[in-house]
């Protein structure tokens, strides 16, 4: 037997990449999960259509499920894939360009046939000579047929049995990788506890394909990636939607409060809901309202009962929200609203990621509304973001905005587990004297109003959407609304003396290039311009997750540098908000809106260019 | 529980009331606040909630906790209110726009959810706070400053919403009637789910009179039947009228004329799940037939709010994650050990 050719990676990123309907996401995720328990850091990225069954074969209906990981810290999903595993030409045509320069493609063989070749547009039976990818290792493997053999002796029918390809695709990448089954096998079992015959099937074709992966070793070879070296401490593998959830759970806790969630099923920003109706155990209301409107305004109306009260929602269901955020601005009322960004405008890319929600998130309201703008920038960050959304709406009476995209919400990545412990606390302003309570009766520091709500005896009064004088009646004198609106304004603010100032990625002292970032883009960010200090250049990195207010110290921070360059997934919308608020500084852009994340090599030249001018 | 002894005065805010000279919202707020003083419940468990309207100036009026939000949300916030704190008792106030036009969506939905609120809708079948509008209460050809020659467009009957949305309770009350709205307020507040109490009210300066063909005391007891569960569908001066079920209609007689006897006449019950009677009752109008008011539909049905707190008990009787670094911990985890001093890179930095 042939040595196996084994080849040592620093870090490698592989593309599932199928029909809508073969299971991609699931082959991803649990590929990235078992990568993720043998210690390598990992970056993942799933890429999908948003039709559910969009044609079959067609380029439309391929979907994706993109995963890096090393040995070393990983930021990105990667810019290109170095493994492509594609279960027909379609997902061939889709990714010819998100495929690194003499990559590895395995393919369904079976699939290539004359049908599906046409159906994703190739006008030959050669798809790789017609996109030019003749210098990559191409391996056919007949997984169709395969499984279709490992399975005959199950009785299931041809449709049953063609599910389960994705695991005879998953067997062969774990065998190629090192990756123990396992996990996987748990996994499934767990998954179809009741059906055992859906366990057996699965587990069968999962061997066949790491078996096979083992015989031809000749045509395959083998990666090594070893464990990275990570802080010690208890992982587990978290998307940023689910971070978004546990993050509010662990305020709801830290604060005391009851936590409930009112809320309309919206792509990307669905699976909080999802995550936080599981958690009856820890006591979550979770309310699926009719409407957009009603998701906020029930969350209002537990805002107005003493609860925690989130909503959650994308782009097209903040504009619907935007009346609704008036009045917790107007009755000053805590409340956290996640808005998981996606491409836009109008129903957009309801799959796709996209950072164009910041204009609407600071200003898309009547009237003069301010309201804090927090955003997230890993997909475990979300939990800390989330914490702190929570913490600064029950401190400080706010409505508080998190942002975070498809690309964080879906995304995961390892995360050291913290404990309640260590996350910091939580103070509701609950008024206990009703003596001296009054609605609208402020802290002189912070200006935040105090929280009496329904059951608290010798507290009633009245709030709403009208102006209102301190004692909560009904004001429309000029004068009172003119210092309740300049009030509502510096009590957002004033939350600049509770948040973390800015931290430089690079030089404290300052230099040539300041990178500008926020949210989502991080791992891009620093990946992009810790590349280039090893290339030598005077590059440094801020990012920022507390939008509005800024931190304290970002025009000092800005002043020590010759040129900044605000990069982002829009049109320049947080360039044009620093030029409103520090408008000393020049900035230069980078922007983007495919509905993708940055790639790193597209940064590097944006920021390249700027050092070079 | 201690002795309540509220008076209505206890229910008074120090806010002036700021509703029009004779307007039939005043007869309300004086229902409304008489009824809460009698209900026995601590007056700080009363949450009153209101949209965008003349009549959702009532939390301002009432010494209770009170939200005044926004137009047509009313119905959508005091659902979160309930169910966050099932303990209260809340009271939504809306008017015909801002219940059945902007607000739609909520009022079906809330009622489908059966929420455990008192919804009281004002129908005076007029815009009034933006000066005399058509609403969708207003009937086919109203004449209003949006509809110089008439509308086009048939109205909705509130009750037929509600049984349209599955509601469990349906009451109509008319403002000046103290006794009858005092009457089926304390049933709605009674009643377990969304109670929707209609209240025939007059807007003295834009649609006046909208209602006195019903009101008008020299016929009102031949043109209003008063429903009372368990008892005859009696009305007219001498309690003479009263209803048959015919041929799959309602139908009006006269107890001695053809035959017909007090047994031959209908007798209301509330509780009945058909909602197919309740329905006829509520369809009912001048001139063939009298206008019905009372409590029409009361029947028990599942409560949201109530459904709710249970399951969640019920899940946290077996529950295994009892906090959050429980749940932190579930599932797929690993231990990274043996990394000199945790050497590792910080996410944060470079």
């Amino acid at each position: 037997m042939k040595d196996t050719k084994v080849i040592e990676l620093e870090e490698v990123a592989i593309r599932f990449s199928g029909d809508s309907g073969d299971g991609m996401q699931l082959t991803g995720t649990l590929f990235s999960d078992a990568t993720a328990l043998l210690g390598n850091d990992i970056s993942t990225f799933p890429d999908y259509p948003s039709e559910i069954r969009a044609p079959q074969g067609t380029v439309g209906g391929v979907s994706g499920f993109q995963v890096q990981f090393g040995h070393k810290q990983i930021n990105t999903p990667g810019d290109n894939a170095h493994v492509l595993i594609a279960m027909n030409p379609a997902a061939i045509k889709a990714n010819a360009r998100f495929m690194s320069p003499g990559g590895t493609i395995i393919y369904d063989s079976d699939s290539f046939t004359e049908k599906n070749l046409r159906k994703a547009n190739f006008a030959t039976d050669d798809p790789f000579a017609e996109l030019n990818m003749l210098d990559y290792t191409k391996i056919a493997v007949p997984i169709s047929s395969l499984t279709q053999e490992g399975l005959k002796e199950f009785g299931l029918d041809n449709k049953s049995v063609l599910r389960s390809k994705n695991m005879f695709a998953l067997g062969l990448v774990c065998w190629m990788f090192n990756r123990p089954l396992e996990y996987i096998e748990e996994f499934i079992q767990n998954k179809f506890k009741k059906k055992p015959v859906v366990v057996d099937s699965n587990i069968k074709v999962l061997r066949d394909g790491y078996n096979y992966g083992m015989n031809m070793q000749h045509m395959t070879p083998s990666y090594l990636v070893h464990p990275a070296e990570i802080e010690n401490g208890t992982y587990r593998n978290i998307n940023g939607n689910q971070a978004t959830a546990w993050g509010l759970l662990a305020a709801a806790e830290k604060s005391g409060l009851q936590l409930f969630l009112g809320s309309y099923p919206i792509t990307p920003a669905t699976d909080i809901l999802s995550a936080l109706s599981q958690r009856k155990d820890l006591g979550v209301k979770t309310f699926q309202a009719e409407d957009e409107i009603a998701g906020i305004a029930s969350a209002i109306g537990a805002a107005f009962t003493g609860s925690l009260a989130v909503t959650t929602t994308s782009g097209p269901g903040l504009a619907l929200k935007s009346e609704a955020i008036g009045l917790a601005v107007m009755a000053e009322l805590p409340l956290v609203i996640v808005n998981v960004q996606r491409g836009g405008p109008s129903t957009g890319l309801p799959t796709k990621t996209e950072q164009s929600d910041l204009m609407q998130a600071l200003y898309g309201r009547n009237g003069e509304s301010p309201v804090v703008v927090l955003a997230a920038s890993t997909p475990s960050d979300c939990f800390y973001y989330a914490y702190m959304a929570s913490k600064i709406a029950l401190e400080r009476m706010v409505p508080v905005l998190l942002l975070t995209d498809g690309f964080l919400g879906n995304g995961s990545e390892p995360w050291k587990i913290p404990s309640m412990a260590e996350l910091p606390s939580i103070t509701p302003r609950i008024a206990k004297d009703a003596e001296v309570f009054q609605a609208y009766r402020r802290d002189e520091e912070t200006l935040a109003r105090e929280w009496a709500y329904p059951g608290m005896k010798g507290f009633e009064h009245r709030i709403g959407g009208l102006e209102k004088n301190v004692s909560g009646t009904v004001s429309h004198d000029p004068e009172n609304h003119q210092v309740n609106s300049e009030i509502r304004e510096n009590k957002v603010q004033r939350v600049a003396d509770m948040i973390p100032e800015l931290e430089i990625c690079g030089d404290d002292d300052g230099g040539e290039v300041l990178v500008v970032g926020w949210g989502g883009t991080y791992g891009h960010l620093i990946s992009s311009v810790r590349q280039l200090r090893m290339e030598g250049k005077d590059v440094s990195l801020v990012q920022f997750n507390y939008i509005k207010p800024l931190p304290k110290n970002t025009a000092e921070i800005f002043s020590k540098f010759k040129k900044i360059i605000v990069c982002e997934l829009n049109l320049g919308q947080f360039a044009a908000y620093l030029r409103d608020q520090l408008p000393q500084f020049t900035y230069h852009q980078a922007n983007k809106v495919k509905g993708l994340p940055f790639t790193v090599s597209e940064l590097k030249e944006s920021i390249n260019k700027l050092l070079e001018d | 529980m201690t002795e309540l002894n509220y008076t209505i005065k206890d229910f008074k805010s120090d806010n002036e009331v700021r509703w029009c000279a004779g307007c039939g919202d005043f007869a309300i707020l004086n229902a409304v606040q008489r009824t809460m003083a009698e209900m026995g419940i601590p007056k700080e468990q009363f949450a009153v909630i209101s949209g965008i309207g003349c009549s959702s100036r009532f939390p301002y009026y009432m010494n209770t906790f009170g939200f005044h939000t926004i137009h047509g949300r009313a119905a959508a916030i005091a659902s979160g209110v309930k169910a966050a704190n099932p303990e209260l008792s809340v009271w939504v106030m809306s008017g015909d726009g801002d219940s059945m036009a902007i607000g739609g969506n909520h009022f079906i939905h809330v009622i489908r959810r059966n929420i455990d609120l008192n919804m009281i809708v004002f129908n005076n079948r007029i815009y009034g706070l933006t000066k005399g509008q058509y609403s969708p209460t207003s009937d086919r050809g109203f004449v209003s400053k949006t509809s110089p020659f008439g509308t086009v467009e048939d109205p909705f009957v509130p009750g037929q919403l509600v049984i349209g949305a599955r509601g469990s309770f349906f009451a109509r009350s008319i403002d000046g009637n103290l006794k009858l709205s005092q009457s089926v307020l304390k049933e709605a507040e009674k009643h377990k789910g969304t109670s929707v109490v209609e209240v025939l009210q007059n807007c003295v300066i834009f649609n006046n009179g909208i209602h006195s063909e019903i009101t008008d005391p020299n016929h009102r007891a031949d043109r209003q039947l008063i429903l009372e569960h368990g008892k005859p569908m009696l009305f007219g001066a001498e309690n003479e009228k009263g209803l048959i079920f015919d041929k799959g209609k309602l139908r009006v007689v006269v107890i001695g004329e053809n035959g017909v006897t007090l047994d031959d006449i209908l007798v209301h019950d509330a509780m009945e799940e058909d909602p197919t009677l309740h329905l006829a009752l509520i369809n009912m109008k001048l001139p063939d037939f009298p206008v019905a008011f009372g409590v029409i539909r009361a029947v028990p049905a599942p409560v949201y709010d109530v459904e709710m707190e249970a399951q969640i008990n019920e899940i946290q009787k077996t529950r295994k994650i009892t906090c959050v670094d429980d749940l932190l911990k579930s599932g797929n985890t690993w231990e990274v050990t043996g990394n000199v001093n945790g050497s590792g890179s910080s996410k944060k930095c470079l």
